[in-house]
């Protein structure tokens, strides 16, 4: 039987590099050792992205991308189809448990240098694929055809209304018709449904791809591949398969738990992950008493208010944004870890994390004049942990890095 | 293991900091508790009558088939043929009254809302205060008006029963009637709670051999 096995592995192999490609990705790729608790999150957003596939398509099967029918059809999901609910209470919160697992991977790229040379391309891709969760997670979010679908739609839509001249034409031709409608939603679906998920797939393939290249970073940012055996292999790694395969499947089968009783028993998610407004179908005629997107743009969207001009505004929050995108120049660090970087890196991350969650809050709220100025010095802040940072990290002591990782996975 | 609880906090701590807001309730400071319980079949079946007696002559409730009333709630067929459907004859159709919308807004104002998904709109408290809150007020067509919902279109279609059980049961009764419609906004809630246990349960029973599996591989591992 294993002379079988053998010989067709063989036969596949001569023709498609089958063993080669596990091997190199699997079996023979050496992972530091020292991976901690903030490690879980890249597999995490992987589980999450198959689950958003797996239930998108199934929802794809009853739901009508129409004006007419398309609150009707999320209904008859919820009511009529057999595990329907489950689908889609799968699919919301999943959207939701994205960001978050993305916002925690994100930080822990932050907190370990995980940008840094040469995993500069890892993090381009990583940050591609986040503005594409984030346009995915746009277009979805009309589908519903729910009334506050309608007007988050319309709030951002009419953000490109602010470029100069030719402002409102624009905003027509994106919605294609003269106010938000049945075609707007139906490009909303082709966009949700097969454009951004393709690029999506695409994107996380080459960040696997171009981190499997250059190998992982650690909680110490110490590069394994200093200190290696007579066989050539790093002393402080070990293979991802079978070692992070079983380790992850602790963090996933916690991971689980909680997705679980948020599906099965706070499905709305306080409000948050389901709106109440999104409970009555959408009406041009009817504003919601207090528009706010969904929670995972609420930063974006403070930093956006915070601004007193319309095109300011526009531009302060796609810098937010695209200013991530340079982060691998701004600093200028001799070593790539928060362990060892000095006190100034160590507030202004503080600083900036703060600034990151109080600006998610002031966002999802109604602004007042007080909340303004927090937004506006919260804003503050998070562009200065930025810009300053060329100087703070170049100007600071580090500790010694050592040469080999400290502690392992436990 | 401490960090598996931090990372369980991590997960959650959004919902719990953004977990307030909410509708409030007019001119009153807060609304009142309603007495929701998903399990009290009673309770839903007597929301049901007096929801199919009171409300479903203006309201529809068009995403609630009779029949998934019938069975969800544990009532003969047949008497939900008899006493209950006043506006269809097939049990599988769903709750609608298919009054002329524009009419209704000539009567009323506005055309009364579907209500299927009202308490999920609003909120079972927000529902239960609004209707234990008319008062007469003389400047309004119907003679009514009403605290959690200013100068609201509907006349205050419960007080016949108001006079008729007293405030005490008239509460009991709203209660029931509030009970229904948190149902009818989700009908599949009891369901998905009590398999949400099954769920939680075989996510920790599967824990016991992915932690021992986990702990067996990296026992080597210096």
């Amino acid at each position: 039987m294993a002379n079988i096995g053998k010989s067709l592995m063989g036969w596949v192999d001569a023709r498609f590099p089958a063993t080669e490609t596990y091997e190199y990705h699997m079996s023979k790729y050496y992972a530091p050792k020292n991976f901690n608790f903030w490690y879980f999150f890249g597999v995490l957003s992987m589980i999450v992205l198959v689950n958003q596939l797996v239930t998108g398509i199934w929802l794809t099967m009853s739901y009508s991308p129409t004006g007419e029918g398309a609150y009707d059809s999320i209904e008859y999901i919820m009511r009529d189809v057999e595990y329907g609910w489950l689908l889609r209470y799968m699919h919301s919160t999943g959207a939701s448990a994205f960001f978050v697992v993305v916002y925690l991977h994100m930080f822990r790229g932050l907190l370990y240098g995980s940008y840094k040379k040469p995993r500069e391309l890892v993090w381009l891709f990583g940050m591609a694929i986040y503005l594409a969760l984030m346009a995915e997670g746009f277009f979805g979010y009309l589908l519903p055809w729910g009334n506050m679908s309608y007007w988050g739609a319309q709030v951002i839509l009419n953000l490109a209304g602010a470029v100069p001249v030719v402002g409102d034409e624009l905003v027509t031709w994106v919605r294609g018709d003269y106010l938000i409608s049945g075609i707007t939603l139906n490009r909303f679906f082709a966009l949700h449904v097969v454009a951004i998920p393709l690029v999506l797939v695409a994107l996380v393939f080459m960040h696997l791809v171009a981190l499997h290249h250059v190998g992982s970073n650690n909680p110490d940012g110490v590069d394994i591949k200093k200190v290696k055996d007579e066989n050539g292999i790093p002393l402080d790694g070990v293979p991802f398969h079978p070692y992070y395969t079983v380790h992850d499947l602790v963090g996933i089968v916690v991971f689980l738990a909680v997705f679980a009783s948020v599906i099965f028993f706070f499905p709305d998610g306080g409000g948050y992950f389901l709106e109440k407004p999104n409970f009555e179908p959408a009406n041009p005629l009817k504003t919601p008493e207090h528009i706010a997107p969904v929670w995972y743009y609420t930063p974006f969207y403070a930093i956006l208010r915070a601004v007193p001009s319309k095109i300011g505004g526009v531009i302060a929050m796609g810098a937010a944004i695209a200013i991530l995108f340079v982060l691998p120049w701004l600093d200028k660090s001799p070593v790539k870890s928060i362990r060892y970087k000095g006190t100034q890196s160590k507030i202004w991350l503080t600083l900036f994390v703060i600034s990151f969650l109080g600006l998610g809050y002031l966002g999802a709220v109604p602004s007042d004049p007080i909340k303004t100025v927090f937004s506006q010095i919260f804003t503050i802040i998070y562009f200065l942990f930025f810009l300053l940072m060329p100087f703070y990290t170049s100007m600071e002591t580090v500790k010694p890095v050592p040469d080999r990782v400290t502690g392992g996975a436990h | 293991m401490k960090k598996l609880f931090l990372s369980l906090l991590l997960v959650l701590a959004p919902g719990a900091v953004l977990a307030s807001g909410g509708h409030g309730c007019g001119e009153l400071p807060h609304c009142e508790h309603a007495p929701v319980n998903l399990h009290d079949k009673v309770s839903l079946q007597h929301g049901a009558k007096l929801f199919l007696s009171y409300c479903s002559g203006c309201h529809s409730a068009k995403y609630l088939r009779y029949e998934r009333m019938s069975q969800d709630l544990d009532i003969d067929p047949k008497l939900v043929e008899k006493y209950m459907m006043f506006t269809s004859d097939k049990i599988g159709d769903p709750i609608d009254p298919k009054v002329n919308a524009k009419d209704q807004a000539k009567w009323f104002g506005n055309a009364p809302p579907d209500l299927s998904l009202e308490t999920r709109f609003r909120s079972p408290d927000w529902l239960y205060t609004y209707l234990l809150n008319f008062y007469p007020d003389d400047k309004r067509p119907w003679g009514v008006n009403n605290r959690v919902f200013k100068d609201v279109g509907m006349p205050h279609v419960l007080q016949p029963l108001e006079q008729e059980l007293g405030p005490e049961e008239f509460e009991a009764a709203v209660g029931d009637l509030v009970n229904f419609m948190t149902y009818m906004a989700e009908p599949i809630r009891a369901t998905r709670e009590r398999m949400g246990i099954w769920v939680l349960l075989f996510l920790a029973i599967l824990m016991i051999p992915v932690w021992l599996l986990n702990k067996e591989f990296w026992k080597d591992v210096k």
